[in-house]
């Protein structure tokens, strides 16, 4: 190692040093932030290739592909950060198809001027969650852009995964007599961001929920391989996932407020700044419509999973022209569950 | 979540349910406004219509002070930011609202003026203490409810010797509004729309106390329940006005009394007086140019008063045609009777402040309640 | 009207100006200074950040009394 030419003249400052213009211009300055940063928390063979691409043999069977690009603020918040979240986002859409996630990329778009502490603890994070999944890194890219022109950092993760012979998940297949499960608590990670934004504060001891749910979806659609639909209730929550599947299939929906589980600090939360709960956030749980009679065998399997211990059965599908979501609610009434229009906001009045 | 769920109980609405069923005389209607937005999202919300006989139905009023605020205030706020280029806080609630041209605070940010959403008037101070060369004007609205938050914010602001700190005032008053539904030519002499009884509103109550209302029981011979906004407050309120109807009487009755007293707030109502007084009259989005109903900040705090400070140059505001919100707001007019609703306007695409605020009447019916036709909802006009 | 919500104080701080309210789980700092008296435990409702009243307790058991008896009323009035 001695007599070798030390490719680079100083190490990178992961602790004080900040992203700068010649970090993304293909030199040695990226080289450099590429080894000692990215490669040394991503370690894995394709990226020891050091290509510009990752080779791998396919396994026969239906390929799923899904990309998403990752622009949250804060950056970090309670229970993680965008780096977690962007490899648990990824994974968890190439799992709603059924498929096993097999790899994923990862590019970033970092903004001139970021400290390379906070870029090395997201990379970290990243790789932690990747590693924990068993879904490798295997290619990415770097640029940056000028200050102001990025948000700090934007991350975009590709997945692929190959969907087991004789399962067809999709968004249309919901048919009146199905039944609508949750795999546990709503409004978790969209409270724990509200939380860490300014403006809102207040002390909860709630975390985001984000996580990686293909382990869970293995189990489901090994118990119940006739699955007809899976989605994660994201941005807009369970009403707009609810609400779209509804209208891919041409079907209406009835839920049943005491069935939805929620956590008393994500209700308190939600109370205080006028929200609902069924519009908040996730990134940790599954929407999941099944036949009738698979729904307790599946509520089972579920329930032994980590990830689906408070899973519940919200609701069936049901006949209507109007595509609507209904909701009976927890008073005894009825109320309509209606798409989310524009952004949620706290409201005072 | 004490005094919150208990408030929500299934078993007591039964019960409630079943008196109220028992009490309607079956041989007439009773149709009761509710005045406040928090009553109109509580009702939706938990579907409370569906608990009633076909006989008792709510009327929603223009208890919404984002419904109710003139577009020419929404355009001033944006002018402040085009203008003048000052630091604009608001709560969260006005930032949709359109105004001349579909123009919107929101839209404004996306345009590049600095918005900031608030959720109390003290981080609206802090943003002035830690922007020290830029004007911070916030922008104030709400009924009594909201207005001691802004007079406590005007006094820090005098004494922490803020510079920069401004406040665009456009707080309304409540028995102003009510007495403007009650004296309306549909209400008075037409009679097209029967309003039999009014629920009171929970906070601004709390705020101004029972004393108030006690006039228009009076004036107008109907009766007044002060009514909490959890759905079993708005239950047993019903029933409290059924049995004064039944009964002939016209009086202000409290069913909120964990909170609200005949004499109110006293402390914060002081505190009003010293910085606010009467505008001699403002416009209201639907019921037009009503007499003393609004608040302006008075000469002694001019110095945080946005409009003496900034002066904005505006176009005549127009209402955006066929929109139906004026006559929605007095309860002339349900939503589905404006043919812009559910069709060019959305709560997407909101033409006016009835769909934007959740607590509008279009909003909420939009968002809970159409294509049922609730029990006791019918069309008036 | 105006979202205003029931919270118990848990803390408030040495010149009585502030509070730190909790409900149920979570907790915020409200300013004091529309309210005489503040103590700790004492219910508030707050609103936009302010306390804008106290809750009284025994208002509140007699409140929920009179719903409880709803169902049990006489049956001489219909």
């Amino acid at each position: 190692m001695n007599a070798e030419v030390k490719a680079f003249a100083q190490r990178l400052d992961l602790k004080r040093g900040r992203v700068d213009m010649s970090h993304g211009s293909g030199g040695r300055a990226m080289a450099q932030l590429i080894e000692q940063l990215f490669l040394r928390h991503f370690d894995n063979e394709w990226l020891r290739q050091a290509n510009d691409q990752a080779s791998f043999a396919v396994a026969a069977g239906r390929m799923v592909m899904s990309t998403d690009g990752h622009v949250i603020s804060p950056l970090f918040f309670p229970g993680g950060d965008i780096g977690s979240l962007a490899v648990h986002g990824t994974i968890n859409d190439v799992a709603m198809s059924g498929a096993r996630p097999l790899f994923l990329s990862a590019g970033f778009i970092i903004e001139e001027g970021f400290p390379l502490a906070d870029l090395e603890r997201i990379v970290a994070s990243m790789a932690r969650a990747a590693r924990e999944a068993g879904v490798p890194v295997a290619t990415g890219d770097t640029k940056v852009v000028e200050r102001g022109k990025g948000d700090g950092v934007f991350i975009t993760t590709t997945g692929i995964g190959v969907v087991p012979p004789g399962v067809t998940i999709s968004g249309e297949l919901a048919r009146p007599g199905d039944a609508i499960l949750l795999s546990g608590n709503l409004g978790d990670h969209g409270v724990a961001i509200m939380s860490s934004r300014e403006n809102l504060e207040f002390d909860t001891r709630i975390v985001s929920d984000s996580a990686a749910l293909h382990g869970l979806v293995a189990a489901m659609v090994e118990a119940a391989p006739g699955i007809h639909c899976l989605r994660d209730p994201t941005r807009g929550g369970l009403a707009t996932t609810l609400n779209e599947l509804a209208r891919q299939s041409g079907v209406g929906m009835k839920l049943q407020e005491t069935a939805i589980p929620i956590d008393p600090a994500v209700s308190a939360a939600s109370e205080l700044l006028g929200l609902d709960p069924l519009y908040i956030a996730n990134e940790g749980k599954l929407v999941c419509i099944c036949a009738g009679e698979d729904a307790g065998r599946l509520l089972h399997v579920m329930r032994q999973h980590p990830l689906g211990r408070r899973a519940a059965i919200v609701g069936e599908v049901i006949d209507d022209p109007h595509a609507l979501v209904q909701m009976e609610t927890a008073f005894g009434g009825s109320r309509i569950v209606d798409w989310l229009s524009g952004e949620q906001l706290p409201r005072i009045c | 979540m004490r005094y919150v769920e208990e408030f929500r109980r299934r078993d007591l609405a039964q019960r409630l349910a079943a008196a109220i069923a028992r009490e309607a005389d079956p041989a007439r209607q009773y149709r009761l406004m509710e005045f406040c937005g928090g009553h109109t999202h509580a009702i939706f919300r938990y579907g409370v219509q569906d608990l009633m006989p076909p006989n008792v139905g709510f009327v929603h009023g223009p208890g919404c002070p984002v419904c109710v605020l003139p577009i020419a205030r929404i355009d001033h706020a944006i002018r402040l930011l085009e203008q003048h280029q000052v630091i604009l806080c608001s709560y969260g609630d006005m930032l949709r609202v359109p105004g001349s041209g579909r123009h919107s605070l929101l839209k404004a940010k996306a345009a590049g003026a600095d918005v900031r959403m608030v959720y109390s008037t003290r981080d609206a101070l802090n943003i002035a203490r830690q922007n020290p060369q830029r004007q911070v004007v916030f922008f104030a609205i709400g009924f009594e409810t909201t207005t001691p938050p802004t007079a406590v914010a005007i006094r820090q602001a005098r004494e922490a010797g803020l510079k920069n700190f401004s406040v665009f005032c456009n707080h309304v008053l409540t028995p102003a509004a009510i007495h403007n539904i009650l004296e309306s030519p549909e209400v008075r002499e037409m009679g097209t729309v029967s309003i039999d009884g009014f629920f009171g509103p929970s906070h601004v109550s709390a705020v101004i106390g029972s004393r108030p209302y006690e006039f228009f029981a009076e004036e107008f011979q109907r009766p007044v329940v002060i009514a909490g906004f959890e759905p079993l407050d708005v239950m047993q309120s019903t029933l409290m006005l059924i049995r004064q109807l039944n009964e002939g009487r016209h009086e202000v009755e409290n069913e909120y009394t964990r909170v609200v007293s005949r004499d109110g707030n006293l402390k914060a109502q002081a505190l009003v007086a010293e910085v606010f007084e009467l505008r001699r009259r403002f416009e209201w989005r639907g019921l037009g140019e009503v007499p003393y109903s609004a608040l302006r900040i008075k000469r002694c705090y001019a110095e945080f008063d946005a409009e003496r400070r900034f002066a904005v140059t505006l176009a005549p505001a127009a209402e955006v045609r066929g929109c139906e919100c004026p006559r929605i707001l007095r309860g002339v007019k349900k939503p589905v009777d404006c043919r812009l609703f559910g069709n060019v306007c959305t709560p997407d695409n909101p033409m006016g402040s009835c769909m934007v605020s959740s607590e509008g009447a279009c909003a909420a019916y939009w968002s809970y309640g159409r294509f049922r036709q609730p029990a006791g909802e019918e069309s008036v006009a | 009207m105006c979202l205003a919500l029931p919270a118990r104080i848990v803390a408030i701080d040495d010149r009585g100006e502030t509070a730190t309210v909790a409900l149920g789980e979570v907790r915020k700092d409200i300013s004091l200074a529309l309210i005489e008296d503040a103590r700790l435990d004492d219910y508030v409702l707050i609103h936009v950040g302010y306390a804008l009243n106290k809750i009284s307790e025994e208002e509140a058991e007699r409140t929920l009394q009179m719903f409880a008896e709803a169902g049990l009323i006489d049956e001489g009035t219909a």
